[in-house]
């Protein structure tokens, strides 16, 4: 039953992130937190051709918090701009496949929100409402 | 004196009543561990509630029928009711509102905005819960006044010995202050503040949210000027809460909300108040929540409010034995159960909170993960969230021990060497 929950890929993403640590030199980049629980990611993108030739992340947080944010790192690897800025949060739910309560769902989207707020600032282009300023989550 | 704890057979009789105690998640027992947060009901306080709806529901103070008549009589006497919990010298000074939060905002909005201006200090501390701090810094800045905190050391214990400074600032025109840390357990030493604050001619308005729930508390004893509870906190149901003001400050002040039931007539062009207590009180009231209040009361007050105290320090005494057993668990705030209610916040090496909340929920053992509205004070101690247990007259050992194989597993789940 645990093992839902707390599947071993999650675990695995948590315990050794992938693309985890600064980057010397970036295109994009953003910090997110989840005040409510103290989640904090700060995402950092390389841009080659359009595309995302690298992302980053370094952060803290609960265990759905950073493994979604090291899961995301590989899903957008290769991505357009276009394509991972439009990327649902379904996506990341997906990949994390474990069941999530509303309130977990929040720490799930983080990394995704911060990644879109990046490549939206460093695009010049509007950030979509739905991923605008929340009580939730603070961008910066 | 020393009150005997409840007893097994106490206990057993008392989860009795508390239907929710029966229910199964995930096909375990459930394990209530955040009555801080807020508490179970008691059967007699569901049937008082539900039975004043089927059986007696008028609104108050309006009905000359007999029904109307009733309902006022059952709501005037949940006041009583009340007042005598807290030692009140008079049912005027019991003022129903819709939680602990509306009561102090009805102070800072009130006695605060009457009361305060530019080189006033306002006090409070930093153990508050938000609903002791917010209002604070709110009229502050609509007044002027200087808001200042009282630090804490690592255990949660109040540094009395700035308050001399904090008297430098300006003239002391209030002082807010929590009777119990929801989020540590300490129980700040309120008889000296309130003696230095009435040496600063100020008023004092303690948060008794954690308190009132779980030992006597009385506002005589603790010579404070106002006092807020909720009764959701207190076996009560949602939507009602408790100021209880001084007759003579109340008195003097200009309403907090005003429409029906605050006023004695209303012209066109003026309106005269009503008396205490009612004059705070406008609009409809809680009044079938006041009767299961007063059920709540009545159901606090048959087991014993003494003995509730003495159940928590033993139930908190075991909980933080146990807990010193798991291996890089750490107790965040005071480390014995001396002078403490029963909240306990810890860590568990650095697995995040909300995960140890999480894991332990699929064990049915509900406990908070978070700041728990106290961002400051969380801050202050250095972390970012604790994981809270809180426990309550119908905690059991056996529930703690649940908590504490809860915690292994989560060790497991977590991978922590
Ligand atoms: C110490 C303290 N003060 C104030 C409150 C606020 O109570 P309410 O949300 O019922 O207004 C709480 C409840 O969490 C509390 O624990």
């Amino acid at each position: 039953m645990m093992d839902d929950l707390y599947r071993e890929n999650l675990m695995d993403h948590y315990q050794h992130p992938r693309n985890h640590g600064p980057l010397a030199e970036c295109d994009a980049e953003a910090e997110g937190q989840n005040p409510l629980c103290g989640d904090q990611v700060v995402v950092q993108v390389k841009l080659a051709d359009g595309a995302i030739e690298e992302m980053r992340f370094t952060g803290h947080g609960c265990a759905v918090s950073q493994a979604a944010t090291s899961m995301l790192t590989e899903l957008v690897q290769g991505l357009t701009v276009a394509e991972a800025a439009a990327l649902p949060s379904q996506a990341i739910l997906d990949e994390l496949a474990i069941p999530l309560s509303a309130m977990r769902v929040k720490c799930a989207v983080l990394g995704l929100g911060t990644l879109k707020v990046a490549l939206h600032r460093a695009a010049g282009t509007p950030l979509p409402a739905e991923w605008g300023d929340t009580d939730e989550m603070i961008w910066s | 004196m020393t009150v005997s704890p409840l007893t097994a057979t106490d206990l057993d009789r008392i989860r009795a009543d508390f239907p929710i105690l029966a229910r199964a998640l995930h096909g375990q027992p459930l394990a209530y561990l955040d009555s801080a947060s807020t508490a179970q009901k008691p059967q007699q306080m569901l049937n008082a509630l539900t039975g004043f709806y089927a059986t007696s529901n008028a609104n108050v103070h309006r009905g000359v029928y007999t029904l109307g008549v009733e309902s006022t009589e059952a709501f005037e006497a949940a006041r009583d009711t009340v007042a005598a919990l807290l030692n009140a010298p008079s049912r005027r000074e019991v003022i129903f509102t819709r939680n602990t939060t509306e009561s102090i905002n009805l102070v800072a909005k009130t006695y605060g905005v009457q009361h305060c201006g530019p080189g006033d200090v306002i006090v409070s501390t930093v153990l508050e819960h938000h609903a002791n701090l917010v209002p604070w810094q709110v009229l502050a800045e609509q007044t002027g006044a200087t808001l200042r905190f009282v630090d804490i050391d690592d255990e949660g214990n109040l540094q009395l010995d700035a308050l001399d400074e904090i008297a430098r600032a300006g003239s002391v025109k209030l002082v807010a202050v929590t009777h119990q840390s929801n989020t540590l357990g300490v129980r700040p030493p309120v008889a000296e503040l309130v003696q230095w604050a009435h040496g600063q001619g100020a008023v004092v308005v303690l948060d008794a949210a954690q308190t009132v729930p779980n030992r006597p508390v009385d506002v005589q004893a603790l010579d404070v000027d106002f006092l807020a509870f909720s009764g959701h906190k207190t076996l009560g149901p949602t939507g009602i809460g408790v100021l209880w003001g001084r007759e003579s400050l109340l008195a003097e002040l200009q309403p907090f909300l005003t429409g029906g039931e605050m006023i004695r007539s209303v012209k066109l062009e003026r309106t005269s108040w009503n008396t205490l207590p009612w004059k705070f009180e406008a609009g409809t009231p809680a009044f079938a929540e006041a009767v299961g209040l007063h059920a709540a009361i009545d159901y606090l007050q048959a087991v014993g409010l003494d003995a509730i105290d003495a159940h928590e320090h033993a139930i908190t005494d075991y909980a933080l034995g146990r807990l010193a057993e798991v291996p890089g668990l750490r107790i965040i705030g005071p480390q014995t159960a001396a002078e403490r209610g029963g909240v306990v916040s810890f860590l568990l090496d650095d697995v995040h909170p909300h995960d140890i909340a999480e894991i332990l929920d699929r064990h049915a053992v509900c406990v908070r993960a978070g700041h728990h509205c106290t961002q400051p004070l969380v801050e202050r101690l250095g972390v970012a969230a604790t994981v809270r247990a809180s426990f309550y007259l119908y905690t059991t050992e056996a529930e703690i021990d649940r908590l504490v194989e809860g915690l292994y597993d989560v060790r497991r789940v977590m991978g922590v060497r």
